[in-house]
């Protein structure tokens, strides 16, 4: 609970806190529990619908925890266009790493492209894509 | 005398490799420069040496560089043709200047921009801008003096000026090179369209699909607040929803609400962030005002091509050869652009289709090719331009599934407010679905009760549901509150009526042609 209110506080006064604020509570816990929004909308004077339905509506934020680490793989036009369908088609069946589809992350001309974390990788074919799941594993 | 090596430290280079690259070249002792990128996306990780470039590197090439054997050179880099052939105002510095780098920007007329503006006063900047012609870049064309003119006006204790750097359509990138390569030329753009609108707080909404890009715009900001005050500039992150790049929902967004889409009127011009009179403006508009009040609004509109002034960075994406950024005046054909700058597919097989404008645009077939690039020309063709993003497709394409996808990711990314969208989307992967399996619709349960008397009882055929994924674009198109719901249905019809045959072919022209056979 002091971790909610250490993050509300430094968000305080600040011009439409409320994205802000569910960025670094996503990013502590990995997910934006009910505790949170509570004490979120308590802060910001909003209801618990109004901060679950923002929660809710974003991709970023995630009502659950899952402690596997994600692999964003684009699918988007351009990644279809080099081949990514047959890529995430050919994954090999596992289960430690989340694959999550991402559209686009802007390297549309070297594509298949995956980002991990901050880490983005390009050029990918399905050798390099299973060894990157793997090296997460 | 140790070798300096330039190379660019832009995600997609950093996706290829740079990182390691670089370091390779700083143990063989030599000095690293870290710029931003060309542009030459196929060559990237690209070193340059003395104005002589070399690419695609990867560590091991390093040596051969060193000792002149590299058979990588592509000989000096402003003359190579990919650069030679561009009309670069926007993307002027690109490769030249490291992106952070405040002399580095001030000596290459940075800051001209906004000491013109402050010369000249609030009313003749907005009057160069509206000289210039320039429209919006993120895709509507809206012209950018107009707008700044109606915010001028409105009489208000705060107005605000929001950079759209939402750049969520496959195929585009040129935002992110923007932020990444130069984004001090973007706070500049910004802060000439605060000063004449009479704006003192800003905001630039990136979507959190770019680390790279929020980074460098971070730091950018930092170190440049003092010259731009008493404007005040703010970085803030998108959540991971493509809606919020449409101006209203980025608003709510930022005003800490779901990104759902508001009604127009009131304009964001009058009644925009938190109600007050704001202007929201794409990535690549800003950028490309600091030139415009440098040169001059007529230098800027003497280039370009019917009402489409100015220059336009083409973004090459997909299977192409040559994929990158690609800046030059409108009136360029789409077949130039694809085969004669992109050199055709990177696969090597024939283009079937290119996606001209993101996930919205339509497909167009080769035959379209002879399309000058500007915004009546694909508006009169049925498609549109958007932010420039060409995505190329090869023969193994297949059509009916790109449809399919179009419908997919609004289906995926609508922001449920208006039904055309939440609901049409859905009904359009269904339908599509049905297409491609060839099995229309039987009736159903309750239909074929016998008390209901008027229901059909019998299937669809494949005509009857191609005449209804018509009719749902139609709906879609004009029923939707915005480009999301009202622009899904071009890529869709654009491959249905360019290659009917992947929908099957008893039905349309290719019906029509069998049976003249």
């Amino acid at each position: 609970m002091e971790r909610f209110a250490e993050i509300i506080a430094a968000h305080a006064g600040r011009e439409g806190a409320l994205l802000p604020i569910l960025h670094d509570v996503q990013a502590a816990f990995g997910h934006v529990p009910e505790e949170a929004e509570r004490a979120i909308a308590a802060a910001l004077n909003l209801s618990r619908a109004e901060v679950h339905g923002v929660v809710s509506f974003y991709h970023d934020f995630h009502a659950e925890a899952d402690a596997r680490p994600v692999l964003k793989l684009c699918r988007a036009e351009a990644c279809q266009a080099r081949g990514v369908e047959a890529l995430a088609a050919a994954l090999p069946e596992q289960n430690r790493v989340k694959v999550e589809t991402v559209y686009c992350l802007g390297l549309c001309s070297v594509g298949p492209n995956a980002m991990v974390g901050d880490k983005v990788h390009a050029r990918l074919d399905g050798a390099k894509l299973a060894a990157l799941v793997e090296s997460l594993a | 005398m140790t070798v300096t090596v330039r190379i660019s430290d832009d995600a997609l280079a950093l996706a290829c490799g740079a990182d390691e690259v670089a370091a390779a070249f700083a143990k063989a002792g030599c000095t690293v420069e870290r710029v931003s990128s060309w542009g030459m996306h196929w060559l990237e990780p690209l070193a340059e040496i003395d104005g002589e470039g070399f690419g695609p590197l990867t560590v091991d090439d390093v040596p051969a560089v060193l000792t002149g054997t590299s058979p990588l050179g592509i000989g000096p880099i402003a003359d190579h043709p990919f650069i030679a052939r561009q009309q670069r105002f926007t993307f002027a510095r690109a490769g030249k200047t490291r992106p952070l780098n405040l002399g580095d920007y001030a000596a290459s007329g940075g800051w001209a921009g906004l000491r013109k503006a402050h010369d000249i006063g609030a009313e003749a900047t907005i009057a160069e801008v509206t000289a210039s012609g320039l429209r919006g870049r993120g895709g509507a064309g809206f012209p950018a003096g107009i707008k700044w003119i109606t915010v001028a006006k409105a009489k208000a204790a705060q107005k605000y000026v929001v950079c759209n750097a939402d750049e969520g359509d496959s195929a585009t990138f040129a935002d992110r090179m923007v932020m990444e390569g130069d984004p001090f030329m973007l706070i500049e753009g910004m802060a000439i369209a605060a000063y004449a609108v009479g704006a003192t707080r800003g905001y630039v909404y990136i979507r959190s699909e770019y680390p790279h890009a929020i980074a460098k715009m971070e730091a950018a900001v930092r170190a440049c607040a003092h010259i731009i005050a008493p404007f005040v500039l703010e970085v803030r992150t998108g959540a991971g929803a493509y809606v919020c790049g449409e101006e209203t929902s980025l608003l709510n967004s930022l005003e800490g609400k779901r990104g759902e889409v508001r009604a127009k009127p009131p304009l964001p011009a009058l009644e925009g962030l938190f109600g007050k009179p704001t202007v929201v403006n794409n990535v690549l508009t800003l950028a490309a005002v600091p030139w415009i009040l440098a040169h001059g609004g007529t230098a800027y509109a003497a280039v370009g091509f019917g009402r489409s002034k100015g220059t336009m960075p083409i973004q090459l994406a997909g299977n192409v050869k040559h994929g990158g950024l690609f800046e030059v005046g409108f009136g360029i054909t789409l077949g130039e652009l694809v085969n004669a700058v992109g050199g055709g597919t990177a696969s090597g097989r024939p283009v079937r289709a290119v996606q001209v404008g993101g996930p919205l645009g339509a497909y167009h077939p080769p035959s379209d090719f002879h399309l000058p690039f500007d915004y009546e020309s694909f508006a009169a063709a049925d498609g549109l331009i958007g932010h420039a993003g060409l995505t190329v497709f090869d023969d193994t394409a297949d059509m009916s599934a790109q449809a399919r996808f179009a419908m997919a990711f609004c289906a995926a990314e609508s922001c449920g407010k208006c039904t055309p969208c939440r609901i049409g989307s859905t009904r359009g992967v269904e339908l599509i679905d049905r297409i491609r399996a060839r099995a229309p619709r039987t009736a159903d349960a309750v239909e074929r009760l016998p008390q209901t008397h008027n229901a059909r009882k019998g299937a669809r055929t494949l005509a009857e549901e191609i005449t209804l994924l018509e009719d749902l674009c139609e709906t879609m198109k004009f029923g939707s509150l915005c480009a999301l719901g009202g622009f899904t249905p071009y890529p869709v019809l654009s491959a249905l009526r360019h290659w009917p045959e992947d929908f099957g072919a008893d039905f349309g022209t290719v019906a029509s042609a069998d049976a003249a056979e």
